[in-house]
């Protein structure tokens, strides 16, 4: 790839907008209340209080985390009798009856994506905060990979949203939601929101030794 | 005309590059923008592929359970509807947004930009239905939907006897396009394309 430029947007005083990618021109970098004159929409050098909106996510979505998986996600009733079922316990279930390769893409989807998410994005908050220059290329696929992965963790909640259509046979089989599906959902959403405030850009910032957000 | 990588902000001399191939940030390896021939023609044929898969995922149920001769079966909205009826709203607005209407949203956008450029006119807002677009697009979860379907289809069959009904093939087929039209969609050609026709 030829043509490079050993600059940024910003140290060149323009302007990226988010949502088109055109380049504009500022004399003020700092300019508020820009707008893109193609698709008009706000415009800044660096997301909003990115690191602060990214902490604060995380933090919810680590303290929602708790009851995502001490409260059922579901129960099943079946001739009188109730058997609740958590997150981790429905993975088990899968892994009792012999069903190795659905078990596994739960287990990933259910309980190391949130994990992973919320730590790796724990790290990168923090790299940026310590200023550290460590592995900027690692840090930006670590980004990526986070941002692509985190849509999957629903599949557990349109799984109970199935079975709970599904099965309601009356006192044959019944499938209910449990209040564990509300908080892993909300764990979800609140990390997709984290990974989306996070704003990448910020690390390749310290590089070129800039401390200002 | 110049660039900047979305990710790292550094900027780049716009470059030609033979079709078929993808331009990556020289610093971060970010994606800054993909050069398929016909790229757009290609999102509006796929497009309009999910369109058609979407009315057809609507007709049919989607899995049938059976258990002491009683027969269940569920269409696609169902499982939102359940959880709006048993009081989890919020899950029930979220499943419905997230399987139903944004795929629907998001294909309906693609069609309303694309189709119009197709014939040299302008679609009607066109800044407010691309951006609708590229917030809409993460949102539309049909392709988790489908695993989902799987992860229950598996559970259920534990104990009782469910099979397959032709919404599940048409979701399938629906998400294969809704992936595609993505795959050859390229933001920067898109914008061009606007700016020529202004």
């Amino acid at each position: 790839m030829r043509g490079l430029l050993p600059i940024t947007a910003k140290n060149s005083g323009i302007l990226a907008c988010e949502t088109c990618h055109k380049l504009i021109v500022c004399d003020t970098v700092s300019e508020k209340g820009a707008t893109c004159p193609r698709c008009k929409r706000a415009i800044h050098v660096r997301k909003k209080n990115s690191l602060n909106r990214t902490w604060a996510l995380l933090v919810a979505a680590l303290v929602l985390y708790i009851p995502a998986n001490l409260f059922p996600i579901m129960t099943l009733i079946s001739f009188g009798r109730e058997s609740r079922e958590t997150i981790l316990s429905g993975i088990y279930q899968l892994f009792l009856s012999d069903q190795w390769v659905i078990a596994i893409v739960v287990l990933l989807a259910s309980v190391f994506v949130p994990i992973f998410k919320i730590a790796a994005l724990a790290f990168l908050v923090i790299s940026v905060q310590m200023g550290l220059t460590w592995r900027p290329v690692f840090r930006a696929r670590l980004y990526r990979f986070v941002e692509w992965i985190g849509r999957w963790s629903m599949i557990d909640i349109f799984m109970i949203s199935v079975l709970i259509a599904l099965v309601k046979l009356k006192a044959l089989a019944t499938i209910e939601a449990g209040p564990g599906a509300l908080a892993f959902a909300a764990v979800v959403i609140l990390t997709m929101y984290a990974s989306k405030t996070f704003d990448p850009r910020l690390m390749w910032d310290r590089l070129e030794g800039e401390i200002d957000e | 005309m110049r660039l900047a990588c979305p990710e790292c902000d550094l900027l780049h001399e716009s470059m030609e590059i033979t079709y078929g191939h993808s331009g990556y940030c020289q610093r971060c390896g970010a994606v800054l923008f993909r050069n398929h021939k016909n790229s757009l023609d290609k999102t509006l044929a796929f497009a309009i592929t999910g369109l058609v898969f979407f009315l057809l995922a609507n007709i049919f149920p989607i899995l049938v359970f059976k258990m002491n001769g009683n027969t269940e079966a569920n269409q696609l909205a169902d499982g939102a509807l359940e959880f709006l009826n048993s009081g989890y709203w919020p899950l029930g607005i979220l499943v419905l947004f997230a399987s139903v209407i944004a795929p629907l949203l998001v294909l309906c956008l693609l069609v309303s930009i694309l189709l119009p450029l197709k014939y040299n006119r302008l679609p009607v807002i066109p800044e407010l239905q691309i951006r609708t677009l590229l917030s809409l697009r993460p949102w539309a979860m049909a392709e988790i939907f489908v695993i989902g379907i799987m992860v229950a289809f598996v559970k259920l069959g534990d104990f009782a006897e469910v099979g397959i009904g032709g919404s599940l093939i048409s979701i399938i087929c629906m998400v294969l396009a809704m992936v595609l039209a993505f795959v050859f969609l390229d933001r920067r050609t898109l914008w061009q394309r606007l700016d020529q026709l202004k």
